[in-house]
């Protein structure tokens, strides 16, 4: 059947990519560590389940969903969809960046419903709840991470319809996030610096390639070998400005709750004095 | 084995809902926007049933197998306490992940490409496939390097914002040397470094160390390696942009 040869093909693509790390981890268990871990049998049927869970994983994204999000990135980005979705009818002026506001929208979603579906990054808010006692939530950072890989690709994809040089919107970037990690709460900092890293991985990169590369082979004037490269850059880069938000904001939010509450208790203690 | 299906059942329905978000956003523009047919839908139904078993399974094993093995490796490299075998395993590790990662491979072949094309290397396919492959070992050492410095910064306790906060100065100033062609690759393969199976692994060690080290909180000094693994392939991508 050919669903089972995809199988096979599939899961020994991620065989290949997990014996390296197999040989090192046991090998350093082995023979550096030599002590068997405690539950040895737990942990090798964990890699078994890990194995088949990222085959069946990655074979059903490559067989619905590459395949139709990729036509989806063509058809948006094709110049007849476009013109035809024109808002600026200005004979002769040709099309103006707004005329793009699918692809904006498209970029926006996606990116959001990708990043809430990758696993790497449902891996980092379990260990981070757990870290933190509860005091950060799975759904509140997985939120905080998709809004920033939804501006981050947008913005990307603006950026590759003006044609702007990509290092002024990664350092303008940077300014900010490094101006934010002198006001945000010292906790969250390093999660949010990790965030970056994890949300572009299984799900998202490819999709994203896929729409970077359609952009930049039908916005005129663009090179798809080198303007279609750089989102990626984006969407590692806003997540880390949208977690520190989001914990400046909760923040903000539980001292405005604190001090409401003092007053109110002030205000019941003045009033029963005054009583 | 009853806990365990409950548990699996359990895990199931958030799956779903995990990619819940997906099959709306693709389901809006392939109908309102695109106002097109949804092509074999048989097939889509499959992969979105493959999609959410494997999310499933995937989430179990990593619970199970996963976070458990790098918690109980880095509890038990603390208290060998041989600063040179974490080391080489760290290292190991970061290298190891990441240069027979696929994604990396794609890039590789990808940057050789825009090499070529932009005369930086002869257009022939021993030149391209040169390039890439030191390409691809110069980001497998950059990752490495990157694991080995955030260990070694959990166990001094130094605070990472200096750290990338410096790496980000780098980035910025080898920008404005490095040829253009590879400044977008570089920004990237920061990005597509951390794999699936790496982030958890990394993560676990992390706060495993920091949280078997006394005086270190594992949410300050436990987070932060991928952070440093993503910024590490950036300067030195750029670097051999720069140097061949």
């Amino acid at each position: 059947m050919d669903i089972l040869s995809e199988f096979i093909r599939v899961t020994l693509g991620t065989v290949i990519d997990v014996l390296p790390i197999a040989v090192i981890i046991f090998g350093f268990q082995f023979f550096v560590i030599r002590k068997k871990p405690a539950n040895l049998n737990q942990i090798l049927l964990g890699f078994f389940w890990v194995l088949i869970g990222l085959s069946l994983f990655l074979l059903g994204l490559e067989w619905c969903l590459f395949p139709l999000g990729r036509l989806m990135a063509e058809q948006l980005t094709d110049p007849a969809f476009i013109q035809a979705a024109q808002v600026t009818k200005d004979v002769g002026e040709g099309l103006n960046w707004k005329d793009y506001y699918w692809v904006y929208i498209f970029a926006f979603s996606i990116g959001f419903s990708t990043t809430i579906a990758e696993p790497s990054l449902i891996a980092v808010a379990i260990k981070a709840n757990e870290v933190s006692g509860g005091a950060i939530g799975v759904w509140g950072l997985r939120l905080a991470v998709a809004f920033g890989v939804a501006i981050g690709i947008s913005l990307g994809c603006y950026r590759i319809v003006v044609g702007d040089p990509i290092h002024w919107y990664i350092i303008t970037g940077y300014v900010v996030v490094v101006i934010q990690t002198s006001f945000a709460p010292k906790m969250i900092v390093p999660l949010a610096y990790d965030s970056g890293g994890v949300t572009t991985s299984t799900v998202t990169v490819p999709l994203v390639a896929a729409l970077g590369l359609g952009l930049s082979e039908t916005v005129p004037g663009r090179n798809p070998l080198i303007d279609g490269f750089g989102l990626i850059a984006f969407a590692s880069l806003f997540p880390i400005i949208s977690v520190m938000a989001y914990a400046q904001i909760s923040e903000a939010r539980s001292r405005y709750a604190n001090r409401l509450n003092s007053r109110r208790e002030k205000d019941t203690r003045n009033s029963r004095d005054s009583a | 084995m009853r806990k365990t299906i409950k548990q699996l059942a359990k895990s199931l329905l958030g799956s779903l809902r995990d990619l819940l978000p997906i099959v709306l956003v693709i389901l809006f523009f392939q109908f309102i926007v695109l106002q097109q047919p949804l092509p074999n839908v048989g097939q889509i139904l499959t992969g979105i049933v493959f999609v959410v078993l494997g999310l499933t399974f995937f989430i179990h094993g990593l619970e199970q197998g996963l976070f458990p093995i790098g918690e109980s490796m880095a509890h038990a490299f603390a208290r060998k306490g041989s600063l040179f075998w974490l080391m080489a395993f760290a290292f190991s590790l970061g290298f190891g992940t990441t240069v027979a990662e696929p994604a990396l491979i794609a890039v590789a072949a990808e940057a050789a490409d825009v090499a070529a094309v932009g005369q930086m290397i002869e257009a022939t396919d021993e030149a391209k496939s040169r390039y890439a492959n030191g390409l691809r070992f110069t980001v497998a050492f950059a990752v490495g390097l990157a694991i080995v410095i955030g260990v070694l910064r959990i166990l001094k306790g130094w605070p990472i914002q200096w750290i990338i906060i410096g790496g980000y100065i780098i980035v910025v100033v080898m920008t404005m040397f490095a040829p253009q062609e590879i400044i977008g690759i570089a920004y990237d393969s920061g990005g597509v470094t951390t794999s699936t199976i790496t982030v958890p692994l990394v993560t676990a060690l992390g706060v495993g160390l920091a949280s078997s080290i006394r005086g270190r909180n594992p949410m300050i000094d436990g987070f932060g390696l991928i952070a440093l693994a993503s910024l590490t392939p950036i300067i030195f991508v750029m670097a051999y942009g720069m140097f061949i």
